[in-house]
């Protein structure tokens, strides 16, 4: 299809085309309708949808503790991500909070989480722009932290771990030994990356000055994480409304001002750094510490093993949880977390029932994808590849 | 639930002063506040919030509706503000009727907006006036009916 447009050097001739919803670089089912005049694109229209499985439907006829393993396949490359900040919104709708043991293990694990989410985003945006060699190493990486993942959950991706109140289970005996192990070898493989990336020349002259945004626009389109602080504003939800104890880790808001595919990168690469920061001290934090993972709540944290099978009102409240679930108080609340994509909400609003009246999640992926457009026109169309990688986009989370 | 605590919020007595009308009811919940606001006030009161220098909710983190069928005014469309520079949230509710779910776009203030009314639309049939380009984003062009209603079955035949 072709039209005519008017553009300052007279009239040109324009052509539709249409990019995925099966292209490789869209990560997923992502469809980009591209106008261009030559090479250049002149109008990007991203539509969305085609990942849409109903999840917010889907919550309003689950229990409160069922709705757990959705939000797993949200965002299922950080789904620790997700099942905290559903289970901190469903913990302030009851007004309750998790012991400080299991706050400092959900921070270690979802900090693990944003390592390997970012591992994944390094990896597969180089493939994108041509670097094969980079995805093999951050999948190496990766794959370590899946295994603790396993190791703790018995789940790889679909954890599930964290639950209302606390976590589900005790994490096994030597977990924090493995942890340490992946950790340390950490730092020399990131170093690795960035040999073959920060300084190589193909790598800078598809990202340097490629898909600028600036902050005030930023802020107007609502951008969050790396996406925002790539383009100079310090905003993280972890300083800004610290959760799950993280006011007791000391960490830097990793910014850059250029607010190009480039900055965006150097982001990413100094916050998998200051992860490793943060999972260490949660890890002598953790070590040191003795203490239940679960807070006391009868009637809506179930009761342990042992009380469960020598005390009548344990067994009572076991099986009152485990068939009708709890019931919060009526009301609504918005709880917002720093996943690695950037600012992900849970809105959940009760009616005083065991079900939720009504889940809403804020995926950061979804608002940051609307400025796709902002980032891709005017630019070249190989460039949209390099747009759409740096926003980082998770499509499970677009659609929900 | 109107408390005294509410009545403390510097932001609530800031929207007060400003002009009293266009606070109707102020919600205290587990620490959120949340200032229902009149349909015909919204588009003026969005502008005062992203502009005004002491308020400054410049950033629009999300919008959700809550239908709470079969209680009138039926929807419930809750609009979640972030202000970076004062580390503060506010949520603003507008409530409509079954009959007309219609309210004012605000992408003019809030240009993200866009994608999230789409959505409102696409899910709840909530109309936004003045938006520029009012289409389904998640569901086919040709779905019939609004899923995400109360009165819209999870499964089986609608």
């Amino acid at each position: 299809m072709t039209t005519t447009v008017e553009t300052p050097t007279g009239a040109a001739q324009t052509m539709v085309l249409n990019m995925g919803p099966q292209h490789p670089s869209t990560h997923g089912v992502l469809r980009v309708i591209l106008e261009l005049n030559g090479e250049i694109v002149v109008k990007a229209e991203p539509i969305i949808g085609y990942l849409h499985t109903g999840i917010e439907k889907s919550c309003e006829a689950k229990t409160y503790s069922q709705v757990i393993t959705l939000t797993d396949r949200i965002d299922y490359l950080a789904p620790l991500s997700n099942n905290l900040g559903y289970c901190l919104a469903v913990e302030k709708l009851l007004g309750l909070e998790a012991p400080k043991r299991a706050q400092y293990i959900r921070v270690l694990l979802t900090e693990l989480t944003r390592i390997a989410s970012h591992l994944v985003w390094v990896g597969t945006h180089a493939i994108d722009l041509g670097a094969m060699t980079v995805f093999l190493y951050t999948f190496r990486e990766r794959e370590e932290i899946m295994k603790i993942f396993e190791y703790v959950s018995g789940q790889r991706m679909m954890t599930s771990y964290f639950r209302v109140g606390g976590l589900a289970l005790e994490p096994p005996p030597g977990f924090l030994d493995n942890v340490r192990r992946v950790i340390d070898a950490l730092p020399g493989h990131i170093d690795e990356y960035e040999d073959l990336l920060t300084n190589n020349r193909i790598w800078l002259g598809r990202t340097k000055g490629v898909g600028i945004i600036s902050g005030d626009d930023a802020i107007a389109m609502g951008c969050s994480g790396p996406m925002l602080r790539g383009s100079g504003v310090a905003y993280d939800v972890r300083k800004a409304f610290p959760y799950s104890s993280y006011e007791d880790f000391r960490f830097e808001v990793q910014t850059q001002t250029a607010g190009d595919c480039f900055a965006r990168y150097q982001v990413r690469v100094a916050e998998i750094r200051e992860s490793i920061k943060i999972v260490r001290q949660a890890m002598e934090k953790v070590a040191k510490m003795d203490g239940p993972i679960k807070t006391e709540a009868p009637g809506i944290i179930p009761p342990s093993r042992e009380e469960m099978k020598t005390s009548i009102e344990g067994l009572i409240y076991h099986f009152k949880i485990y068939t009708e679930g709890f019931a919060p108080p009526p009301g609504e609340v918005y709880q917002v977390i720093e996943s690695p994509r950037g600012e992900l909400g849970f809105f959940v609003a009760s009616d005083g029932s065991a079900k939720p009246y009504r889940v809403k999640v804020r995926a950061p992926s979804f608002v940051n994808l609307q400025s796709l457009p902002k980032l891709a026109v005017g630019r070249l169309i190989a460039d949209v590849v390099a747009c759409i990688g740096t926003t980082d986009i998770v499509l499970g989370e677009v659609d929900r | 639930m109107e408390s005294q605590e509410a009545d403390k919020n510097p932001v609530v007595q800031r929207l007060r002063q400003w002009d009293a009308e266009v606070v109707s009811e102020v919600i205290e919940f587990r620490g959120e506040t949340t200032v229902v606001v009149p349909r015909e006030q919204l588009q003026r009161v969005a502008a005062h919030l992203a502009s005004e220098p002491f308020l400054y909710f410049a950033f629009l983190s999300d919008i959700t509706t809550v239908d709470r069928f079969p209680i009138e005014p039926r929807f419930e469309v809750n609009y979640h503000l972030l202000s970076i520079a004062r580390g503060d949230r506010l949520r603003l509710k507008v409530r409509l009727p079954g009959n007309d779910p219609t309210l004012p776009s605000v992408t003019s203030v809030w240009p993200t907006a866009n994608w999230h009314e789409r959505e409102n639309y696409d899910l709840f049939g909530i109309r936004f006036e003045g938006h520029p380009d009012l289409r389904r984003i998640l569901m086919p062009d040709d779905w019939e009916g609004y899923p995400l209603r109360k009165d819209y079955p999870v499964e089986g035949p609608r």
